[in-house]
């Protein structure tokens, strides 16, 4: 099973953000949370990814979003756990 | 081989979603960590029955694509007693607050933990009725407000770790939403346990007992949940042994299960019958 | 075929017991109550013996609980209790009405109100069994006054239970629980048992568990089967979801009071005697049906015309059948050990509630042919 390469470039193809604006209810907890300041509101107050290159895909804003809003979707061969 | 990847779409009733809770509520972490814990053990979705009582911790088994029996104030665990002893093969999951779980229901909560019967018992504490509008819990403690102690509550707190292993819980842990990896590992862990398990989920309601208390938002209280707790053994508690405990208090395979128990009962009624 | 191994000399709790196995009983959740004890007692060493469960809960309330929750699994499910723990299961049997789960509640009534009077006879729980669960709901309660009817009525309450997915009550009284008399267990096949209605639809295609067929009614599919689904005691839309349209409320509402007020022929169970040209009558139930019969049996002897009228099924109450019987009688006596619970229902029944009267006993003694007696030689105008 193959582990994510820390030396890998990271592309902004690889990693997805895919956020329910309908689910969301914009309590921030994601944006506070995300340690490389990935995610913002938009402008109806729902969390963004503003700068997805940034994410180490972590999950942390998937893991503790209570509304299930967010998911991180690796694209292709990356299909896998994340340390 | 390798499990497919974790699709919390396939584990919920979508239809029924944006959910009920409030903007930063806690709840639904807990809800990601029961299905990632799931989604890990490999179980059938026809094999769990979540079963629970009244409040808002309690419209979880709504959403969940399981088999759901939610129930009456307080009583959940003891619908759930009567779902497992009646079908052991099922994995019986009771998600349940803290008022839910020890006010009304905190005799049945005692009883099932001394029978040790394999059902796994999530209490999503957050120290306050929300679903009535905050009124203060057994959970709530001394000196908080709460609609229904406008000069400060002078009720002690129940410690829920405490009362599961005295009751008699085999399995007994205790986590935070701001864990919420450690949380899905416990339960986890409570899931494959044989016998009674208690795993106490401390979770945020910033609507009444956040902004009662002054505690702040969402993120300030699940900063709380960081700064005021520390796992079991760590440096963290050695050096703080006032902060709430985090980790797993007991784990014990050597009681027998109840279903189990009555097996052998049922062999002997068979036998003497002859 | 009548054996030596199907006769019993038993206690009324033992024939609630013979007849809950005839029907199929696979679950019991119980807690200890007199005078209903024995049916907790008899299916503890029962049940395991044929592979079922039986479990004492802490309290009532669990025991309630306990019973639904086994019910939902696919398993014929009783309770046993009395008064006061009939008031405590209240709630959880308003959850089995709306949640639609078969269930059976055995209430051995005892004096009261509150602790009242455990050891001693009365039926004054008729009213809790109707109303005693909050909320617009409709329930089916029967009675019987002999142990074959006991054991009659239980596999009907199973099978009234299956059928129309609802609790039943059994009502029987301090009286017609400890007393001992004869039973003859019928082979298996006598009696009909109804089975669990069970869906059809296969897996995979969307199974709607709260969309009543055509006939009214709702096939089941048990929990750890292949089709999941939400059960509360919330209003709730087909797929058992909570819901507070108020058009799923209506029609839920109507369907759960219809599914029984319109099916009050096929559940109704009575016996009558000596009815034909009968000038006075008596509407009994349970033990004091039985000093009815013997002072009706006693009175025809010499020539009165007394009938009885012994109601089974108290609730939905057979208002039809009450007027029909009472129709040409001078005087309807209604007899029961209560302050007069189904006195009024007898009144609002009848063409003319002036010749209804209450016969009673409210003190823990079991009504006499000669209590009866007495009050009739009243209304006949003979004085005492």
């Amino acid at each position: 099973m193959a582990k994510n390469k820390p030396s890998e470039p990271r592309t902004k193809n690889r990693i997805r953000h895919l956020i329910d604006t309908q689910w969301c209810k914009g309590c921030g907890i994601c944006i506070h949370f995300c340690p490389e300041k990935v995610l913002e509101f938009d402008e109806q107050g729902k969390a963004k990814a503003v700068r997805p290159e940034d994410c180490i895909a972590c999950r942390l804003c998937e893991l503790r979003c209570p509304d299930l809003a967010i998911q991180i979707i690796m694209d292709k061969e990356d299909n896998h756990d994340h340390p | 081989m390798k499990q497919k990847e974790f699709n919390f779409k396939d584990y919920i009733r979508n239809r029924y979603f944006p959910h009920i809770w409030c903007p930063g509520c806690g709840h639904g972490i807990v809800l990601g960590a029961l299905l990632r814990a799931v989604h890990e053990l490999g179980l059938e979705k026809n094999e769990i029955v979540v079963t629970s009582g009244i409040g808002c911790s309690s419209r979880i088994s709504g959403y969940v694509d399981f088999h759901t029996l939610h129930t009456i104030h307080g009583r959940a665990l003891a619908f759930a007693t009567g779902v497992k002893l009646s079908k052991p093969s099922l994995k019986a999951i009771v998600p349940m607050g803290d008022g839910d779980a020890l006010a009304i229901g905190g005799n049945h909560f005692i009883h099932a933990a001394r029978r040790n019967i394999d059902i796994t018992a999530i209490v999503m504490n957050n120290r306050i009725y929300g679903m009535t509008g905050g009124q203060f819990s057994p959970l709530s403690g001394s000196g908080k407000k709460a609609t229904t102690a406008p000069y400060l509550t002078i009720d002690r707190a129940f410690d829920i770790v405490d009362l599961a292993k005295s009751a008699g819980a085999t399995f007994v842990a205790r986590s935070t939403v701001f864990h919420a990896t450690e949380s899905k590992d416990i339960i986890k862990k409570a899931i494959t346990h044989k016998g009674f398990s208690v795993v106490e989920i401390l979770t945020q309601c910033p609507t009444y007992y956040g902004r009662k208390n002054k505690e702040g938002d969402a993120i300030q209280m699940m900063e709380g949940f960081n700064t005021h707790t520390a796992k079991i053994g760590s440096k963290k508690l050695e050096n703080n042994p006032n902060l709430i405990q985090r980790g797993i208090f007991v784990e014990d395979k050597t009681v027998p299960e109840y279903c189990e128990a009555y097996d052998q009962i049922i062999a002997t009624a068979m036998k003497e019958s002859l | 075929m009548t054996t030596h191994n199907n006769i019993r000399f038993i206690q009324g709790n033992e024939a609630c017991v013979e007849g809950a196995i005839y029907a199929g009983i696979n679950f019991f959740a119980g807690y200890p109550i007199t005078p209903s004890t024995e049916i907790a007692e008899h299916l503890a060493s029962r049940l395991p013996q044929q592979g079922g469960k039986f479990i004492q809960m802490e309290d009532e309330i669990a025991s309630m609980g306990a019973i639904i929750g086994a019910s939902l699994t696919g398993n014929k499910v009783m309770t046993a209790t009395s008064g006061p723990g009939f008031s405590l299961k209240q709630e959880a049997l308003g959850y089995a009405c709306m949640a639609e789960i078969p269930c059976v509640i055995a209430n051995v009534q005892r004096g009261g109100p509150s602790t009242g009077n455990p050891t001693h006879v009365s039926q004054g729980d008729i009213n809790q069994a109707r109303w005693g669960t909050h909320g617009d709901h409709a329930i089916i309660a029967m009675t019987a006054s002999s142990h074959q009817d006991v054991f009659n009525i239980t596999v009907d309450a199973f099978n009234m239970a299956e059928t129309y997915r609802t609790p039943v009550i059994i009502l029987l009284d301090e009286v017609i629980g400890h007393m001992r008399e004869k039973l003859v267990i019928p082979d298996p096949g006598v009696i009909p048992v109804v089975k669990r209605l069970q869906t059809s639809v296969p897996k995979d295609v969307d199974y709607h568990p709260y969309l009543p067929r055509e006939d009214g009614r709702l096939p089941m599919s048990d929990f750890g089967g292949e089709h999941r689904y939400n059960v509360t005691g919330l209003f709730h839309d087909m797929w058992g979801f909570p819901s507070n349209d108020p058009k799923i409320v209506r029609g839920l509402l109507r369907h759960l009071v219809d599914k029984i007020e319109n099916n009050v022929s096929d559940i109704t169970r009575y016996k009558e005697y000596w009815l034909d040209n009968a000038e006075y009558v008596l509407v009994s139930y349970g033990a004091a049906a039985r000093s009815s019969i013997h002072l009706a049996r006693n009175r025809q002897a010499r020539g009165v015309k007394l009938g009885v009228l012994e109601l089974q099924t108290i609730w939905p109450f057979p208002a039809e059948l009450v007027r029909e019987k009472c129709a040409g009688a001078k005087a309807v006596m209604v007899v029961e050990m209560n302050m007069g619970q189904l006195v009024a229902q007898v009144k609002s029944a009848v063409d003319t509630p002036d010749k209804v009267f209450l016969c009673n006993r409210i003190d823990g003694e079991l009504i006499s042919p000669t209590d009866i007696k007495t009050a009739l030689r009243m209304i006949q105008g003979k004085g005492v």
